[in-house]
């Protein structure tokens, strides 16, 4: 049985190992924000999401597409998606609260938890079906719709019902009849469960009324070992049966699992979705491109962290920066250059998982990897200067980065005087852009900035934080050459007050 | 054929002594005293953990009784060094084994049909390791006096009635048991015996059932029942009703166990015990030679005392060493014309004990029978090895302790024969130089008289060059970094300044350095 709701033919490997540099692009681009408001307190979403999200660099054109053909789907009838979900979640916590069933190996307990759960599997998956059967023909989907097709094909009212007579046959009403061998020491062996051949004429009399001689003898009433003894018989004998129903019950329970995962990714955009929403802020299907060619350009386009950490509106930026590999932003502190770089690499990911884009419209074409190279604080164990902290996690990234990637620089190289800082920040870089790798760099560094301008390559993009001349902010980028302070005097105003600066 | 010629040979006895007066050789569980001195007990120790159940070490604390005897277990020992004997021998020790812990539990039981099938499980066990055991050498031909003879033994044995028809029966009654079914029937507190008739395996359906959901391998719920051995009162009134369904079989099992008690041949478990001694020996060594560390017969003799051997080592020592994958570092030695004594100084921890611990173990080890370390070695039967090592106990009372090291010598030297060996390892270090000077003279000239070869480790290097009797040897250092150890101990002239130069070298204060160093 299959449900595939993340890639076309396959389902979401949620075992994959994550990127080595995943905890750097979490905490650089404030990723956690985000993934707790997909997440509205369910761990498991909230685990899938961060997968999903950090994962993506693999899923190819097709993938995003038929993602986005079930989150149409999932946006127009959330209900539908979150009682699937809730379904799941529901088989899933029935089997967690008879764990202690399974935490003896006793086969007579693992049978009887195993009947158990499967009861209320076989319920669970009877709820699926009727809401399959609600919503024929409303899912565009091809994730969805084979889902609602694959549960009204497997899981008729006359296989349920049969499964449950099954597990009822299997709570021994009559007692448990066992075939045995002899053993090396003349101790019973091989002990297994048998049906009785002609269940009409019911168990008890196809015992007493064989033909054959039988013996019946009976256990005292306070023979307790005897009691037990008996009982590891009848154990030995259920041993294959309770397995093979056990692993009946792993089975299925994977099968809930399995559409768990393919649903929570979507449960965690709808839930995203409806908190934007509430925020006035939009959301867009994006346009995906192959990397290398394409537009890349979008209107309106916010970082969802900030906006939802804020829980307000915030600005927008509308940019075109089709043909551009190398966007270096200069230009006021606090003036929303980090926000940006920040929307720049969340859009990214948002796009290459087959999400939505928190945008007003979105083109993009895809990398094959995102780096971080952020400005950090003091390395504390003392082992490193601090360029030499910047340069080694510069060497783990080439290490890996490969044409087509995209690094995200945040005030990289600042921590030696400007003119080697814009030196070692030119030759990277330039190297980089030669490989084929974007490159977004918020700097400081006027000599870098500048002297890159000066080289008038056509495939760089100069953005500004706006600054009106009252001094006022906008927290808007435009496009403009670097200039040579960054306003650290209106921040130190705004700080210590206007007599300060006199 | 080769079979009769070693049917018509002298009968077997032991696997260990040779000759028609193997039967009278006691045992001793007392540890020769020379063992401590030399790790032989740590070597020994070794050898047999593990084997514990067949009592080895007695083997190990005496010597063979002749020459003829050391030939005639290095023969063994050499067949056994062949995978495929070997092999065999373990496959007949391991159902061996088996039987004993059979045997041990068939003691402990009391129902009668259950002690009656431990009985015919124990006779058709040991009938096919003895039957087993026939065919592979058959197969193998071995070339050792010994396993000739064992092998002629056993094989008539084999063909014995009384052997070969109680095997007969007990696999027969084994068959009919295996091949009874019977049904179960268990509801509270009421169990029914019937006889079992066809009904369907429970767990088929369940697993058609529900197949639209499996997904290949998955976690195993099987429960693991380990019953220790022995009916309880349930499966015994079972047994009892599975008899009504079967009378013929069980009465004819209680007629066989009645007659069969006894089934065991006392040579066949004297060698089961014996052969070990090989094995564990055998087995001892097979780490350091996959260290490419050498091991070899060694020659023999018990009136020429020119020994020699070529990269050897002390097997305790390597022992530790291959645990703590450090190397083994090996040694030679030879006494020649009228040398008798290696008389080894040098540095501190540079392998002079080891040295001295090594010549005494392969001694012994080659008078036990058995492979030596080292690539080749002429070695010297000897009737006594006698060992004074330097004991750690209390030196406050300097007076007491050179009393006690003079009687302990005066011991050794009373006991010595002009085919003994003995060791010596730095006697007298906690008197005076003078003293030790003295002793040392009086007691190397002992030792001279009585013509014994051995080894001594001492720091007093002018003993080194005693008279033409002794060869001095000295532990080396690195020559490029001489506070590396070697461990090598080398047959050179002991100068006692060797060392001291050389660390001179390194810190630069030798004549030559200084006089550059200093300039003018």
């Amino acid at each position: 049985m299959k449900a595939y709701l993340m890639h076309p033919a396959k389902n979401f490997d949620a075992d994959q190992d994550l990127p080595g540099h995943e905890a750097t692009l979490r905490k650089d681009l404030e990723l956690d924000v985000l993934l707790k408001i997909m997440a509205d307190d369910d761990d498991f979403v909230l685990d899938i999401a961060r997968r999903v999200l950090l994962l993506c660099f693999t899923n190819d054109i097709e993938t995003i597409r038929y993602r986005h053909d079930v989150l149409w789907d999932s946006l127009k009838h959330p209900d539908v998606v979150r009682q699937m979900y809730t379904l799941t979640v529901e088989a899933i916590e029935g089997r967690k609260r008879c764990y202690w069933s399974f935490s003896s190996d006793q086969p007579s307990s693992i049978l009887h938890g195993s009947v158990e759960v499967l009861q209320l599997f076989v319920s669970v998956l009877q709820k699926m079906r009727v809401v399959a059967d609600a919503c024929i023909g409303q899912f565009g989907s091809r994730g969805l719709g084979n889902i609602f097709a694959m549960l009204r094909a497997e899981f008729s009212d006359d296989y349920l019902s049969g499964v449950q007579a099954h597990l009822k046959e299997l709570k021994f009403r009559h007692g448990v009849l066992l075939s045995a061998q002899l053993g090396s020491g003349n101790e019973g062996t091989h002990f297994m469960l048998r049906r009785p051949k002609d269940r009409s004429h019911g168990l008890l009399k196809r015992v007493f009324g064989s033909p054959s001689p039988s013996y019946t003898f009976r256990l005292h009433e306070r023979d307790m070992a005897g009691a037990q003894a008996v009982g590891q018989m009848r154990n030995r004998g259920i041993n294959r049966v309770a397995n093979a129903l056990a692993q009946s019950m792993d089975h299925i329970m994977a099968f809930f699992q399995m559409l768990r995962t393919e649903l929570a990714f979507y449960v965690g955009c709808l839930n995203l979705e409806s908190r934007l929403e509430a925020l006035g802020r939009p959301v867009t299907l994006p346009d995906v491109s192959d990397a290398g060619i394409g537009p890349r350009h979008f209107s309106d386009l916010y970082d969802p962290c900030l906006a939802l950490s804020l829980g307000r509106d915030i600005v927008g930026n509308t940019l075109n920066t089709d043909k551009k590999h190398a966007v270096i932003i200069t230009g006021a502190n606090q003036g929303g250059k980090s926000s940006f770089l920040r929307s720049v690499g969340i859009a990214q990911l948002m796009m290459q998982s087959g999400m939505f884009v928190a945008a007003g419209t979105y083109a993009g074409a895809l990398c094959n990897a995102l780096y971080t190279h952020y400005k950090r604080e003091e390395d504390a164990t003392m082992k490193h200067g601090k360029l030499d902290e910047e340069l080694g996690r510069l060497s783990d990234i080439a290490k890996e980065i490969a044409p087509d990637a995209m690094v995200l620089f945040n005030e990289s190289f600042a921590s030696t005087n400007e003119m080697e800082g814009a030196e070692i920040a030119r030759q990277i870089t330039t190297a980089l852009l030669d490989r084929r790798i974007v490159v977004y760099f918020v700097t400081h560094l006027y000599t870098f900035a500048h002297g890159l301008m000066e080289c008038g390559r056509e495939d760089a993009l100069f953005l500004r934080a706006e600054r009106l001349d009252d001094g006022t902010r906008t927290f808007r980028l435009v496009e403009g050459a670097p200039l040579e302070t960054s306003y650290g005097h209106d921040l130190y105003q705004e700080v210590f007050g206007k007599r300060a600066g006199t | 054929m080769n079979d009769a010629t070693t049917l018509d040979a002298a009968p077997f006895v032991s696997i260990l002594f040779a000759g028609q007066d193997a039967d009278t050789v006691g045992e001793t569980s007392q540890m020769p005293e020379c063992f401590h001195d030399l790790n032989l007990d740590q070597i020994v120790t070794a050898i047999t953990t593990g084997k514990e159940d067949y009592r080895l070490a007695p083997f190990f604390y005496a010597t063979a009784r002749s020459l003829d005897e050391v030939a005639y277990r290095q023969e063994v020992m050499q067949d056994l060094e062949r995978h495929e004997l070997m092999a065999a021998i373990g496959v007949f020790a391991s159902s061996m084994k088996a039987l004993r812990d059979q045997l041990t539990q068939r003691e402990k039981l009391h129902y009668r049909y259950e002690r009656e099938r431990w009985l015919i499980g124990a006779i058709s066990l040991y009938g096919a390791a003895v039957e087993r055991l026939v065919q592979d050498l058959h197969r193998e031909r071995p070339r050792s006096r010994g396993l000739c003879a064992w092998m002629g033994y056993l094989t008539q044995y084999v063909r014995s009635d009384g052997f070969a028809q109680r095997l007969s029966a007990a696999r027969s009654l084994i068959d009919a048991l295996s091949a009874i079914r019977y049904g179960l029937h268990i509801n509270g507190r009421a169990i029914t015996v019937r006889a079992c008739e066809g009904e369907v395996d429970a767990s088929e359906a369940i697993e058609k059932t529900f197949a639209k959901f499996s997904q290949g391998v998955s976690k195993t719920y099987l429960a693991h029942f380990s019953r220790g051995p022995g009916l309880d009162h349930i499966d015994a009134q079972i047994l009892e009703r599975v008899a009504l369904l079967q009378p013929e079989v069980f009465l004819e099992l209680e007629t066989f166990g009645q007659e069969n008690e006894q089934f065991q041949d006392e040579t066949v478990n004297r060698f089961d015990r014996e052969i070990q001694f090989y094995v564990a020996y055998l087995n001892h060594i097979d780490r350091f030679r996959a260290r490419y560390l050498p091991f070899c017969y060694p020659r023999l003799s018990d009136t020429d005392k020119e020994v020699a051997s070529l990269e050897s080592f002390d097997l305790a020592l390597a022992n530790r060493l291959i645990r703590d994958n450090a190397r083994v570092i090996c040694n030679d030695f030879s006494l020649s014309d009228v040398e008798r004594l290696l008389v080894v100084s040098g540095p501190n921890q540079g392998g002079k004990t080891t040295f001295a611990r090594m010549f005494g173990q392969m001694h012994w080890l080659a008078a036990l029978g058995c492979a030596v370390p080292g690539k080749e070695a002429n070695l010297f039967f000897f009737d006594r090895l006698l060992t004074h090592f330097e004991k750690e106990e209390d030196i406050s009372n300097l007076r007491g302790k050179l009393k006690d090291d003079l009687v302990r010598i005066h011991h050794i030297l009373d006991q010595a024969t002009d085919r003994s060996i003995v060791i010596i390892n730095e006697i007298f270090a906690s008197t005076t130089l003078d003293d030790a000077m003295f002793l040392g003279k009086k007691i190397m000239s002992r030792l001279s008289q009585l013509d014994v070869i051995g080894v001594c480790v001492t720091f007093l290097t002018d003993l080194a060059s005693y008279g033409d009797m002794t060869v001095s040897m000295t532990s080396t250092l690195d020559p490029k970094d001489p506070t590396i150890r070697t461990f090598k101990v080398e047959r050179r002239l002991a100068d006692g300044l060797a060392y001291a130069l050389a660390i001179a070298e390194k810190y630069r204060v030798t004549y030559d350095w200084l006089v550059r160093r200093i300039g003018i």
